[in-house]
């Protein structure tokens, strides 16, 4: 196991908008993750938070520089060896449209694992329950997603996005969407699994007293780090 | 969650639930498309079958013939044509050459079954007063009855034919006031005449024929056309009856006859019935069109709505190919369902269709052919259009950026 459990190197992204002139949106990321860190990433709308976890999440691709997860250089694997490594080391919760609506709280928190197996069994089942219990929604497992609560549809997020049982765990304003309350309620879980499993994250937000209870604070401004690159 | 089901299937068939209504749409679309094709296919083949039926069951499937007469023009011995005016020769009424040797090859030659012999011509049939013309065909009963099954066709009496019995059809004895039993004189073209006991009656459901058949023993024919051993035609059945034009092609090129199957003597109805399935196989084609547009256009529409679900299925690690395959089985699945539906209707209209539909006589138009052969045939080819259809859209849902998608 490689000390961080992400590394960005000189990392830029810049997209191409039909025009000559490129729009740069990171510039020469330098940043690192340690296993077990919890960190906020905070900046003003635009400034390129949404981007730098798509692409630490193996969803986009840098314009330059490297991505290492777990010490791999993802520069060099093709699309189908990335998809292994997002569902392996990688879990997801976004702001909204949250879960599958075709399916309940428990069959999507099962999801990821069926996905990679290719069939159901009974202990993906009984590792999706344990972990809707730790979320505190066994009640509502057999629920379709549309008849939950928002608090509620995003502590399922929660339980999906750890149930191949990943080493990072990227949040982009999972409580952006949700009262005071609820978001306390969601950040509390998220730091508890943290504190308990020793799962990373990296967790984007606005909301500055959240920020202050992470491990450390990482200011993004203008697509370049201000603040807590380490 | 089913243990059973692949990912892949599971996430296409809650999909399908999920939009029931757009489903029962597109579903009911393609069961119309199946339904017209299965009804149209399943009454094409009954009214196809029943003409073949009728037309096999009364008459040999190759007839063999003497050669046309031909005239050549008149000349002198210097070879010069002294009178270029030919006129088409009366046919003289002609045995076949060297008919026993050429039957006797036949009987050998692969694909043919049976051959039988044959003295035909016209005649008046005389009882008292009244005389109607009919025609005769002298026949050798054994042989004769495997090709044509004439007491398949006896509604009175039997088909008894010694030297002295007649079996004629029913319209005509009925208009020489003759019975099952009486007597009935023949008179040939030569004036020769023979009285012969009536043995039996046939109906051939056929008002024309009813009143000019009249079939006696090939002796009695031969004696009273002044044809001592001689035949007029030779009847052949074959194994496989739609090789019968081949096969009739064949012996007219290795013997001097003229050999018409049945094939030929019925152009008229196999171009008829080339036109009609020319005709469906078009109508198959874009009604086919139309089912796969149907389903690619609903599948589309799907993947816009979905695209978020697809992104989050992408970001939780699943694979390009399994979001290609969960649109594929959609689109099967459409094709699958709406086929069984429409086999459904199908056969509920040609049921239908069949108890309402008489002919003229109050018979049935077209016999009631229901296969499962054309019904797995169908669910085949409407799944394989389903699957073909959902190229384009699960292509493009495979293709799908997650980032846009999720971003939505
Ligand atoms: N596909 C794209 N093509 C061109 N520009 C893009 C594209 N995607 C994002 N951008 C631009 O990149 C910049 C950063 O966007 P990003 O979504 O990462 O911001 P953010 O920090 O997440 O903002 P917010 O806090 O509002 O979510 C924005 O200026 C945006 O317009
Ligand atoms: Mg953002």
């Amino acid at each position: 196991m490689a000390e961080d459990v992400l590394r960005l190197e000189r990392l830029g992204k810049s997209y191409r908008t039909g025009t000559p002139a490129e729009t740069r949106v990171l510039h020469d990321i330098d940043f690192a993750l340690r296993h077990g860190e919890f960190v906020a990433l905070m900046g003003p709308s635009g400034s390129g938070k949404s981007t730098l976890l798509n692409i630490v999440g193996l969803l986009d691709r840098p314009s330059s520089g490297r991505v290492l997860i777990d010490g791999v250089d993802t520069g060099t694997l093709d699309e189908r060896a990335l998809t292994m490594l997002r569902g392996r080391k990688i879990g997801f919760v976004f702001q909204s449209h949250l879960l599958l609506s075709a399916f309940t709280a428990l069959e999507n928190v099962m999801l990821p694992a069926v996905a990679e197996r290719g069939f159901a069994s009974a202990a993906i089942e009984a590792r999706a329950r344990a972990l809707l219990r730790r979320v505190g929604l066994d009640a509502v497992a057999d629920n379709l997603a549309p008849h939950m609560s928002g608090g509620q549809q995003q502590r399922v997020a929660v339980a999906r996005a750890l149930a191949l049982s990943p080493e990072l765990v990227l949040a982009d304003e999972p409580t952006g969407n949700l009262d005071s309350h609820s978001a306390d309620e969601v950040f509390a879980l998220l730091r508890d699994i943290n504190r308990e499993q020793g799962t990373s994250f990296l967790l984007v937000t606005h909301n500055l007293d959240l920020a202050r209870r992470c491990d450390r604070i990482v200011r993004v401004v203008d697509g370049r780090i201000v603040d807590g690159a380490r | 969650m089913n243990r059973l089901l692949p990912f892949a299937w599971i996430t296409a068939v809650r999909f399908l639930g999920e939009g029931r209504l757009q489903t029962w749409f597109i579903v009911g679309g393609v069961a119309i498309g199946v339904g017209v094709i299965v009804f149209m296919s399943a009454m094409l083949a009954g009214l196809e079958r029943n003409f073949l039926r009728r037309v096999l069951a009364a008459q040999a499937q190759i007839q063999l013939l003497p050669p046309e007469q031909v005239a050549r023009p008149l000349r002198g011995g210097d070879g010069v044509v002294t009178d270029p005016v030919v006129q088409r020769p009366a046919q003289r009424l002609a045995s076949i050459d060297q008919w026993r040797r050429i039957a006797e090859l036949l009987r050998t030659m692969p694909g043919i079954d049976t051959v039988s012999p044959t003295a035909a011509g016209s005649v008046l049939a005389m009882r008292g007063e009244t005389s109607r013309s009919a025609s005769m065909t002298g026949i050798d009963p054994q042989t004769y009855f495997r090709i044509v099954a004439i007491p398949d066709f006896v509604v009175a009496g039997t088909a008894r034919l010694t030297s002295e019995d007649i079996v004629v059809g029913i319209e005509l004895a009925r208009e020489l006031g003759a019975a099952v039993g009486d007597r009935i004189d023949l008179r040939a073209a030569s004036g020769a005449v023979r009285s012969l006991r009536v043995a039996g009656l046939l109906d051939f459901g056929n008002k024309g024929a009813n009143q000019r058949v009249a079939f006696v023993a090939l002796r009695t024919a031969q004696s009273l056309m002044g044809l001592i051993g001689g035949v007029t035609a030779i009847d052949i059945a074959v194994h496989d009856v739609f090789a019968a034009e081949e096969i009739a092609r064949r012996i007219a090129a290795a013997h001097d006859v003229r050999a018409e199957s049945w094939i030929a003597t019925n152009a008229q109805f196999f171009a008829a019935m080339r036109a009609q399935i020319a005709t469906n196989t078009l109508i198959r084609v874009f009604v086919g069109l139309s089912v796969a547009f149907g389903i690619a256009a609903v599948l589309v529409v799907s993947v816009i709505q979905r695209s978020r679900d697809i992104g989050i299925l992408r970001a939780m690690g699943t694979r390009r190919g399994q979001i290609l395959r969960v649109f594929l089985i959609q689109g099967g699945i459409l094709g699958f369902a709406g086929s069984l539906l429409g086999a459904a209707l199908g056969t509920a209209a040609l049921v239908w269709w069949h108890a309402v539909a008489r002919q003229a006589d109050g018979g049935e138009l077209f016999p009631l052919v229901i296969e499962a052969r054309l019904f797995a045939a169908t669910a085949l080819l409407a799944t394989a259009t389903g699957v073909l259809a959902a190229a384009a859209p699960a292509l493009r849902a495979a293709r799908l950026d997650p980032v846009v998608a999720i971003r939505g």
